[in-house]
């Protein structure tokens, strides 16, 4: 009897520690996110389970679907891999639950700042740390016998002596498609003059300033290095140009950056060349004009405890300190997670970081103002009417936005 | 045929109308005159990697509260079909007091999404409609005169653009003439211009989207078209032959009036999906440049914003454009239809 017991006993011991390495799961999970490396890393963890079905939707395209994804009851997606700007939107509709109950039980291991509070209740875990940051061709400055640029006044004249020496035509990139990638860049140079996009504590727009002006003209100087069809070119696309070697100065985000030169096709010219440093500074100002993000993930409302359950030990599977032990996902990214020691490549954002850049402003109207200024700004963009124009449509569409949505 | 019968009969059609296109109708009035409600916000402090902050947050208890009492929103009317992001009657008539000549007014006007939209979209379905119907009754009209052994392969090559999915075929289109790509790069050694970019220019971007157009629906004429050739009474052509008629007044005065009904079929059909142009702009990346009320659409749905009362104004506005677009072609078909009864 009592050898029954023992042996039972440590039969239970065995399997539960083989299920806390190999996941177990009991019910449905299934992610929406962005698609960049450390995400699929993430997700794949997250697949790794066994027990239950783990489905993984990363695109691009996720903050259009997240939202209608989760709204239903039961939410077609568990978890939604979020930044700081995406979880408002989460927030906004109601969609996601706290996890308080669920950190308690099964996230001992999880570091506080990792924790995203929201009035007091945890609503996201967030699993690294992301910003725009300066990545730059070092022999080709090298050759002109340029430092790396510091602020954007820098860039501009960096980029002159560049298309000056004949190496290359357009040697600025970045991601100025219209809409969201477009408005980020704005975002960007805006804090960086010291704007601030609402006046103080209300959803009052405040872009139509002298900080807002000033970052439009920055943004159209560096356009003229541009490859003239900026206005189609998001990340990806301003990335395909830096590894084809038709560009020298980008402001890129630390997510793709590490990553940038690791694929078939690139020169070792480009790929011995490639280099990151901290994000720059513009008008004399001490923020840099970059924006820092977090990247987390959430657990739906409408699912069923079990669900949310199983979605929150997946996706910690996803964010197990051990996946860090891979030296090639340690530099996807600069992740928060327990053991993470920085590499050369968390450079640039750990610089925006410890140069005090701000946070992207977790507002409720903030998404809105987003998007007007996706809208809005490619007229100013392609010459076809002044800055203060363009502001001031900004924030008539801001406006009106707002007041449908009953901000205003 | 007799009610009861005739009322069986329909039942099942009707219901289907009923369900299938009322009910959604009235669920896209309903939202169109309704936003959500005022956002009750309060001051939190959010805490995370980057240290704490207060910030403005909603309260989602009263809201819920809120929405709870009344489900469907505040009712605001037609406010949203007249603010900035639709109609802008105020700016209109603000543009329309401080212009000071017709140039003026009109930059001001084309400054509002609307308006913007519909320069676009009625220049591309003015455009795309007459030119891919003269194009696709020239293909019908080649095609007829082959050889039947040449006919089914050179039917099944015309028919390829519009078997191309409309997002993949801009999607293929938008890489060959990227200033990098093999038109776009063909096009540079043309015209002897290394900048030129088509994707800079709103010209011709507009140019790129109409042409695009004429191509992916040109084979929907087409195919209409020939199947009504088939039907051409030979008779008539042998005796406008006999009577000496050349090929140009054979297709004038006698292949085109019988093609008429067709004609106003595929003109029908044209107007409404070339007013709804939607794919190529996303396909060609061409938002910076083109605008159609169904991008606007698409845009205001988009994940962070969710402006269900602004897509569904704009949705009302498509469908009053359509009704006026169409009214001209169902008047005629209703005078035919009295005409012959």
């Amino acid at each position: 009897m009592h050898l029954r017991k023992l042996a039972l006993a440590s039969a239970i011991a065995i399997m539960a520690s083989t299920a806390a390495q190999a996941c177990q799961i009991s019910a449905r999970v299934s992610v929406v996110g962005n698609e960049f490396p450390a995400i699929q890393t993430v997700g794949k963890g997250a697949q790794a389970c066994s027990g239950a079905e783990v489905s993984t939707n990363l695109t691009a395209d996720h903050q259009k679907i997240n939202v209608a994804g989760m709204s239903g009851n039961p939410a077609e997606y568990t978890s939604a891999i979020i930044a700081n700007s995406s979880i408002v939107a989460l927030m906004n509709n109601d969609v996601i639950r706290p996890l308080d109950d669920l950190v308690a039980k099964h996230g001992k291991d999880l570091q506080k700042n990792q924790l995203i509070t929201i009035n007091g209740k945890v609503m996201a875990v967030a699993f690294m740390a992301n910003a725009q940051h300066l990545v730059y061709r070092e022999d080709v400055l090298k050759k002109t016998g340029i430092e790396p640029p510091k602020t954007y006044e820098d860039m501009l004249a960096a980029a002159e002596k560049i298309r000056s020496s004949g190496m290359m035509q357009n040697p600025v990139g970045g991601a100025y498609k219209a809409g969201w990638n477009l408005a980020q860049e704005f975002n960007n140079m805006f804090l960086g003059y010291g704007g601030s996009h609402f006046k103080d504590g209300s959803a009052q727009p405040n872009v139509n300033s002298a900080a807002g002006v000033n970052a439009l003209k920055m943004m159209k100087a560096l356009s003229e290095y541009m490859n003239p069809d900026f206005l189609t070119h998001d990340s990806n696309a301003t990335n395909a140009e830096f590894r084809a070697g038709n560009v020298a100065i980008m402001n890129m985000w630390g997510s793709r950056a590490a990553t940038l030169v690791d694929v078939d096709g690139v020169s070792d010219e480009v790929k011995n060349g490639m280099n990151i440093a901290g994000p720059m500074t513009v008008g004399g100002g001490s923020t840099p004009a970059s924006t820092l993000w977090w990247d987390g993930w959430t657990v739906a409302k409408n699912v069923s405890d079990a669900e949310a359950e199983a979605t929150f030990i997946a996706m910690m599977n996803g964010i197990d300190p051990a996946i860090i032990k891979d030296e090639n996902i340690r530099k996807q990214a600069v992740w928060l997670i327990e053991g993470y020691t920085p590499t050369d490549a968390a450079r640039g954002v750990f610089a925006a970081a410890q140069a005090n850049t701000i946070p992207y402003p977790m507002l409720p109207y903030m998404g809105l103002m987003h998007t007007a200024l996706g809208a809005e700004l490619s007229d100013f963009m392609q010459g076809k009417e002044t800055a203060e124009q363009a502001l001031a449509d900004v924030e008539a569409a801001y406006i009106a936005a707002a007041k449908e949505k009953g901000f205003l | 045929m007799k009610h009861s019968t005739f009322f069986w009969f329909f039942l099942p059609t009707g219901l289907a109308m009923l369900l299938f296109i009322a009910f959604p109708l009235v669920s896209v009035v309903l939202q169109s005159v309704h936003t959500p409600h005022e956002a009750v916000l309060v001051t939190v402090e959010n805490c995370g990697p980057f240290g704490c902050k207060h910030e403005t947050t909603i309260d989602q208890d009263a809201t819920r509260a809120l929405r709870d009492a009344e489900p469907l929103g505040r009712f605001v009317g037609l406010d949203i079909y007249f603010d900035r992001g639709h109609l802008a009657i105020a700016e209109v008539r603000e543009a329309w007091v401080t212009s000071e000549n017709w140039s003026g007014f009109f930059n001001i006007i084309g400054n509002l999404p609307f308006y913007r939209a519909m320069a676009f979209t009625l220049t591309f379905t003015f455009t795309v409609t007459p030119v891919l119907i003269i194009l696709g009754l020239m293909i019908a009209l080649g095609v007829n005169a082959l050889s039947e052994k040449i006919k089914g392969l050179v039917i099944f090559v015309s028919l390829l653009p519009m078997i191309v999915t409309p997002l993949i075929g801009s999607l293929i289109l938008f890489w060959m003439i990227d200033s990098r790509g093999i038109l776009g790069n063909a096009i540079q050694w043309l015209a002897a211009d290394p900048d030129l970019s088509l994707k800079a220019s709103t010209g011709l971007t507009w140019l790129m989207l109409i042409v695009y157009g004429v191509w992916h629906s040109a084979p929907f004429a087409f195919v209409v078209f020939y199947a009504g050739l088939q039907t051409l009474p030979m008779d008539q052509i042998e005796s406008a032959r006999i009577d000496g008629a050349s090929r140009w007044e054979q297709v004038r005065y006698v292949i085109v009036p019988h093609l008429m009904p067709l004609i106003t079929f595929v003109a029908l059909i044209q107007l409404m999906d070339n007013f709804r142009v939607f794919e190529p702009i996303v396909g060609f990346n061409a938002e910076a440049h083109a605008q159609s009320l169904s991008w606007i659409i698409f845009n205001d749905l988009g994940g962070e914003t969710r402006q269900l009362s602004a897509a569904a104004t704009s949705s009302m506005l498509t469908i009053f454009g359509v009704a006026i677009l169409l009214s001209p072609v169902l008047w005629r078909t209703w005078q035919d239809f009295k005409g012959k009864s």
